[in-house]
């Protein structure tokens, strides 16, 4: 059984379907890479799953729980994480501030014992920090604790903002475009990254990509999506050679 | 027959709502901030067809030119000085800005030309005419026929001139406007100018209702109301929404007593919260709202 | 310029950063409690009075500072807390049990304000929190049997510890104590979960709810616990005029909060108290601008609000980050003197990103 299944997925625009008739399963452990030129529905479908748009038809199921309804929020209580293509940092706050936002589904007090700041509380900041602090290992952001983010440069905040997400401890963890504005050492490292997320985290991931090298290198499989439809899905391999994705990329 | 007199009352009251509103509604297309000072340049445009008509005893038509040329001239300098330094900055700091520049304005104006209240002859004022029944003042009549004429007048600027589609070129993308050579800072400050000449026309027009003084800036806050209504961002919507308005008013203040106490007073802005509250999008928003990521 | 070597999580957590903090701001509390031998009853009313806008300004802050979300219409707040607080004075309540209600109240309804127009966001939301301040103002009119109407309601001080608030020492350490009292609860607050998820919603609402931010419930809160505080501010003011009209809580005193915290710093505790020191002191400041001025514009009733004005669009123009933004900077460049650089305070601008369809 999947992990994470999308069932005939159609979001429309007015007119437009940016997304139509869209159904893929993922394993649990798998690194699901999403690629296809722009507008191709990407983000669209990303934006689906944590519930921003509303899909005019289909169903979502993680853990064969349909998430369709779920509210936005809740989402990430349920082990969905994501960052944002365009970086979604919470600017005027330290990188600390912004990891330790990625516990707040563990939030256990209530405003009274905030305001007081009872030793329950101060407790939960001990263990939030504890989670914080291995992921701060784990992505070598130990320089930039204390930093705030609009003083960082674009490839520690794109760091950032994937350490913020596995702050959550999620099951699933959705990139979009990991490695958009990065150099290609930092691109290498996080390569590295996402490889160690899935096998010592365990964590599953899907991810939007553009960078093929970089797309092959670490996918386990592939959808390819144009026009708001699949166009081909298959390890690395097949779509490398598929006829229809050259197509859709290269032209005629 | 009573009916239809507060109708007419209503709609030259709410006329000058939906003038004030049009003037917020061309600048937040363009430039997506809103401008608390609008009440306060109405009340420049009121004071400074004081100094004209009342003071140096220019014709009437004469005066209501000049008047809105200097403040239309005013309103370009107030983006070009003063404005433009905060585009970019968050909503809040051009909300405070606004707020700050109306206060400006209304301490000048009562340092300028006192604290009493002031009146100027028009060539409406004190005639009435009587169309079976219904009594129907020259001035409210001025108001309904100049919304109406200016209406018109901006209808085929926007349309037909030249600046006019680069301005809401410029207003629906910036920088596609600016990539097709449009002089998009240019055309913001024209902008403010035109709705400050906007806001000038409605003091000017409704100097003889309410005479002259600083506290006519509190207009501004009741065609929120009507900008509100008419879903902000339509410039149809905003007459319309004042028009609404100020029949309201006049309801709510008639039949006062099926109500409570007070309530024509605070109608506008009950409306105001309704809207916000039931249908935020407001009446006549052409666009579906899809959310950015 | 100070290094702290961390070796503890609790050193991020704590108030206190390091015992230079620590020593400061005990002196500071040492010399507030002195001064009362020092300063005559005028200067400590004025004092109570910066306490209480302080107060005020801490929920006016937590909700536009902290979670991003302007009102224009903050008065009415203090006016709920004004008018309830001399109502159960009135009716026998003794003060140490009407505070708590005052504040459960304010609470309340920040809360129901807050939830029905929680959907709105920048500059709707503006303008009508703006409309529900007229609104509220109409309310103390009308409400006649609860707050007086246009007559007035006079506040009954009564005794309380022993103590008349007649005596302004007395006053005074009751508004001190609950300053102190209400700038600790704002900060365990905001260095808790819900102070962060505060901070998210200003930064990113996006990424805020994809973290599991509730935005409706945690903005209404927001909403409520600006209202508790500035309630009591309502409270306590009561007390320091005495007597209750409507016109006081206009739109113009909520205006003043928004110079309050413009001035002092947008999102910044010590904001608050640098600000509310300016607001109190500026009818004083303007008495003097009289004196310089020519009788014919220093006379003029006009002079106040064009001050006002002026003052709030000098900050937003050239210092948006407020005197605690001036003096932080100050602070820097002694610190990192010679090298100190003015790019490092420059403020980014954003351009094209905005919630506009």
């Amino acid at each position: 059984m999947s992990l994470f299944e999308v069932k005939n997925i159609t979001v429309a625009f007015g007119g437009v379907k940016a997304l139509n008739d869209v159904s893929f399963g993922i394993d649990k452990g798998e690194i699901f890479t999403i690629i296809g030129p722009n507008g191709a529905g990407k983000s669209t479908l990303f934006n689906v799953i944590s519930r921003i748009y509303e899909p005019s038809k289909g169903e979502i199921y993680f853990e064969n729980q349909n998430i369709s309804k779920t509210k936005p929020h809740n989402i990430s209580k349920l082990g969905i994480a994501r960052t944002f293509q365009n970086l979604e940092l919470f600017e005027n706050a330290t990188v600390l501030q912004n990891l330790l936002l990625g516990r707040h589904i563990y939030k256990k007090t209530n405003i009274l014992s905030e305001v007081f700041f009872t030793p329950s509380a101060r407790k939960q900041e001990h263990e939030y920090r504890l989670k914080v602090e291995e992921v701060i290992d784990f992505l070598d952001l130990q320089h930039y604790r204390d930093t705030l983010i609009n003083g960082l440069p674009y490839g520690v905040r794109k760091n950032v903002e994937l350490a913020r997400a596995l702050c959550t401890d999620p099951k699933l963890l959705l990139l979009d475009e990991p490695s958009s504005g990065l150099t290609n050492e930092e691109t290498i490292d996080l390569g590295f990254w996402i490889k160690d997320i899935q096998s010592l985290l365990g964590i599953t991931i899907i991810m939007i990509e553009h960078d093929m090298s970089f797309v092959n290198k670490v996918s386990d499989r592939i959808l390819a999506l144009n026009y708001g439809k699949i166009l081909a899905s298959g390890l690395p391999e097949e779509i490398k050679n598929n006829e229809d994705v050259k197509q859709a990329y290269m032209g005629e | 027959m009573q009916l239809i007199q507060l109708l007419i009352d209503g709609i030259a009251s709410g006329c000058i709502y939906g003038l004030v509103a049009l003037g917020f509604v061309l600048i937040y297309k363009a430039t997506e901030t809103i401008n608390f000072a609008q009440g306060d340049i109405l009340m420049l445009g009121a004071f400074v067809a004081y100094s004209l008509i009342g003071i140096l005893g220019m014709d009437y038509l004469t005066g209501f030119a000049l008047t809105v040329l200097i403040i239309a001239v005013f309103g370009f300098f107030l983006d070009a000085v003063v404005v433009r330094q905060i585009i970019g900055q968050p909503a809040f700091a051009t909300v405070m800005l606004t707020i700050g520049l109306g206060f400006i304005f209304r301490g000048f104006a009562s340092i300028y030309w006192g604290t009493d209240i002031f009146s100027f002859s028009t060539p409406f004022s004190g005639k009435i005419t009587e169309f079976n029944g219904l009594i129907i003042s020259y001035v409210n009549l001025s108001i309904i026929v100049g919304t109406a004429v200016l209406m018109f007048a901006l209808y085929f600027f926007f349309t037909f001139s030249k600046i006019g589609v680069a301005m809401r070129a410029s207003s629906e993308n910036q920088l596609a406007a600016y990539y097709m050579g449009i002089p998009v800072k240019f055309i913001f400050s024209l902008i403010w100018s035109i709705s400050a000449g906007v806001a000038a026309v409605a003091g000017v027009l409704l100097a003889p209702i309410t005479l002259v003084d600083t506290s006519i800036s509190l207009i501004g806050l009741k065609a929120f109301a009507a900008a509100v209504l008419g879903g902000f961002g339509s410039i149809p919507g905003a007459i319309v929404g004042g028009i609404i308005i100020g029949i309201v008013e006049q309801l709510c203040g008639t039949y006062e007593n099926y109500l409570f106490e007070g309530v024509r007073e605070i109608s506008a802005y009950l409306v105001l919260i309704l809207t916000l509250i039931i249908y935020p999008r407001g009446l006549f928003s052409d666009k579906a709202e899809v959310k950015k990521v | 310029m100070r290094f702290i070597f961390k070796t503890k999580y609790s050193q991020d957590i704590n108030i206190a950063k390091h015992n230079g903090d620590r020593f400061w701001y005990s002196l500071l509390i040492l010399i507030m409690v002195v001064l009362p031998l020092v300063l005559d009853d005028f200067y400590l009313g004025e004092i109570s009075y910066i306490c209480i806008l302080s107060i005020a300004g801490i929920g006016l802050m937590i909700l536009s500072g902290y979670t991003g979300l302007a009102s224009l219409g903050h008065a009415a707040f203090l006016g709920v807390g004004a008018y309830t607080h001399a109502f159960l004075l009135t009716n026998g309540i003794p003060f140490y049990a009407s505070i708590p209600v005052v504040i459960i109240v304010s609470f309340l309804v920040g809360a129901a304000i807050g939830i029905p127009i929680l959907r709105l966001t920048g500059m709707y939301l503006a303008i009508a929190t703006l409309a529900l301040g007229f609104i509220a103002e109409h309310v103390f009119i009308k409400w006649e049997h609860f707050t007086g109407g246009n007559r007035g309601l006079p506040v009954p001080q009564p005794e309380f510890l022993g103590m008349s608030f007649y005596d302004s020492v007395f006053f005074y350490y009751v508004c001190l104590v609950f300053l102190i009292a209400a700038m600790f609860a704002a900060i365990n607050i905001l260095r808790s979960p819900t102070g962060r998820a505060f901070v998210a919603i200003r930064d990113s609402e996006i990424a805020a709810q994809s973290l599991g931010v509730n935005l409706g419930l945690y903005k209404a809160l927001s909403f409520a616990i600006s209202g508790a505080f500035t309630g009591l501010a309502g409270a306590l003011l009561a007390h320091y005029i005495g007597y209750l009209a409507p016109d006081i809580f206009n739109i113009f005193l909520s205006l003043t909060l928004l110079l309050l915290i413009v001035v002092g710093g947008m999102g910044s505790l010590h904001g608050t108290v640098f600000g509310a020191i300016f607001v109190g002191f500026l009818p004083q400041l303007i008495a003097i601008c009289r004196d310089y001025l020519p009788s014919s514009i220093g006379s003029q009733p006009g002079l106040e609000p064009m001050l006002f004005g002026l003052i709030l669009v000098f900050f937003i123009l050239y210092e948006p980050l407020g005197i605690y933004g001036r003096w932080m900077k100050i602070k820097l460049f002694f610190e990192l003197f010679p090298t100190y650089k003015r790019q490092t305070f420059k403020k980014q601008k954003v351009f094209t990103k905005s919630d506009r369809v």
